[in-house]
C-alpha cells in the first residue's frame, strides 16, 4: 500500500518530493551572504554616507529576496501545490490592501490638513 | 476512533481521507492557511509601525540608534541555520535516515535556545537602563530626546515579543518532534507533523528576516 502510494506521488507530479541537500546547502549559504550584505550597506549608508535615502528600500529588497529563497527552498513553495501558492499570495495580497487603504488615509488627510 | 487499528502505515490514515497523500497534503493545507492568518497579524504590526514611522521619523531612529544591530545579526544567522536545519531532518527522514533526522531536530531547538538567550540579554539590558515601552519608558535615566519615544519601544516589545513567544512555541513543538522521531515513528511515509511544524518554524524565520532590518537598521 505504501509502495502503491508512492507511486501515485510520482504520477501525480507533486506530494513527497524531495528536495537535494545541496540545494538546502546552497540557499543557506545565500541567505548568510545576503544578511552580511545588509549590514554592509548599513555602514554604508550609516557609518560612511551618514544617513542616505536608499538605505531602507535596499535594507527591505534584500529582506524581500530573503524571504523568497525561505519560501521556495526551506518551506518548498516552488515545489509545492498550485493551491497552496494562491492560499500563500491571498495573505499578501490582503496585506497589501491594508497598506494601500491606509497609505492612501494618510496621503489624502496630509493634503487636506497638511498634517497627519 | 477515526483512525484505523491496522500497525500498517496506514495506520495514521483517518477514514474520511482517501489514503495517506491525501491526508499529508490536507494537512500542509491547513498549515498554509494558519501562515496565512500569521502573515496578517505581523503585517498589521509592521502597518501600524509604517504609519507612526511617517509621524515620527526621528523618534524612530532615536529608537533604533539604542539597539546593538551585532546582536540582531548575530540571530538572524542562527535562525537562518535552524532553518536549514530544521528543512534537512525532513530531507533525511524522506530518505530513512532516521538518526541524522533527530541530530538535525535538536539542532533546530538548539539554535531556538541560543537564539531567545541572546533576546533575553537584550531585554534586560533595555530595562535596567529604563528602555520599557509607553509611558513606562523612563525618559530622565534613558536620556531620550523625544518625549514619545516609549512609542518605538511599544512597537519593538510587541513585535520582537510576539516574535519571540513564536520561537518558544516553536521550539516546544520540534522537541515533541524530537522525541518522537527518536521513537522512530517517523519515516519516509510519515513525517506530516514534521513537514507542519517546519513550515511554521520557517515563517518565524521569515518574519525576524524583515524585523532585524526594520527595527535595528533602519529605525
Amino acid at each position: 500500500m505504501a509502495a502503491n502510494n508512492h507511486s501515485e506521488h510520482q504520477s501525480a507530479g507533486h506530494g513527497h518530493h524531495i528536495i537535494p541537500a545541496e540545494i538546502y546547502k546552497k540557499v543557506a549559504l545565500a541567505l548568510f551572504v545576503l544578511t552580511l550584505l545588509t549590514v554592509g550597506f548599513h555602514y554604508l549608508f550609516h557609518s560612511v554616507m551618514h544617513g542616505s535615502v536608499l538605505a531602507a528600500p535596499v535594507a527591505f529588497l534584500i529582506a524581500a529576496v530573503k524571504a523568497s529563497l525561505v519560501l521556495m527552498f526551506f518551506m518548498g513553495l516552488k515545489y509545492d501545490s498550485v493551491d497552496n501558492r494562491i492560499i500563500f499570495a491571498l495573505g499578501f495580497f490582503f496585506l497589501f490592501v491594508l497598506i494601500f487603504f491606509s497609505a492612501l488615509d494618510i496621503w489624502t488627510r496630509v493634503a487636506v490638513t497638511s498634517t497627519l | 476512533m477515526s483512525t484505523s487499528s491496522s500497525h500498517t502505515h496506514d495506520s495514521h490514515v483517518a477514514h474520511h481521507f482517501r489514503d495517506a497523500n491525501h491526508q499529508f497534503e490536507s494537512a500542509k493545507q491547513g498549515i498554509w492557511l494558519f501562515m496565512v492568518t500569521e502573515i496578517l497579524m505581523f503585517g498589521g504590526l509592521f502597518v501600524g509601525y509604517a504609519i507612526f514611522h511617517a509621524l515620527y521619523p526621528k523618534m524612530f531612529a532615536e529608537g533604533a540608534s539604542h539597539l546593538n544591530w551585532k546582536l540582531g545579526f548575530v540571530n538572524t544567522l542562527v535562525l537562518i541555520f535552524s532553518s536549514y536545519t530544521m528543512a534537512m531532518s525532513i530531507h533525511h527522514l524522506q530518505k530513512n535516515e532516521k538518526s541524522q533526522a533527530v541530530t538535525k531536530l535538536w539542532l533546530t531547538v538548539g539554535c531556538g535556545v541560543i537564539f531567545m538567550c541572546i533576546k533575553a540579554f537584550e531585554y534586560t539590558g533595555k530595562f535596567q537602563h529604563g528602555f520599557l515601552p509607553g509611558r513606562l519608558l523612563d525618559v530622565v535615566h534613558t536620556g531620550a530626546e523625544s518625549a514619545n519615544l516609549g512609542m518605538y519601544y511599544g512597537f519593538y516589545y510587541c513585535m520582537t515579543g510576539l516574535h519571540g513567544l513564536h520561537v518558544l512555541i516553536g521550539m516546544g513543538l520540534i522537541v515533541w518532534l524530537a522525541l518522537r522521531a527518536q521513537k522512530g515513528e517517523f519515516g519516509e511515509d510519515y513525517f506530516t507533523p514534521v513537514e507542519g511544524v517546519g513550515i511554521f518554524w520557517h515563517i518565524v524565520d521569515l518574519i525576524w528576516i524583515f524585523l532585524f532590518p526594520l527595527l535595528y537598521l533602519v529605525g
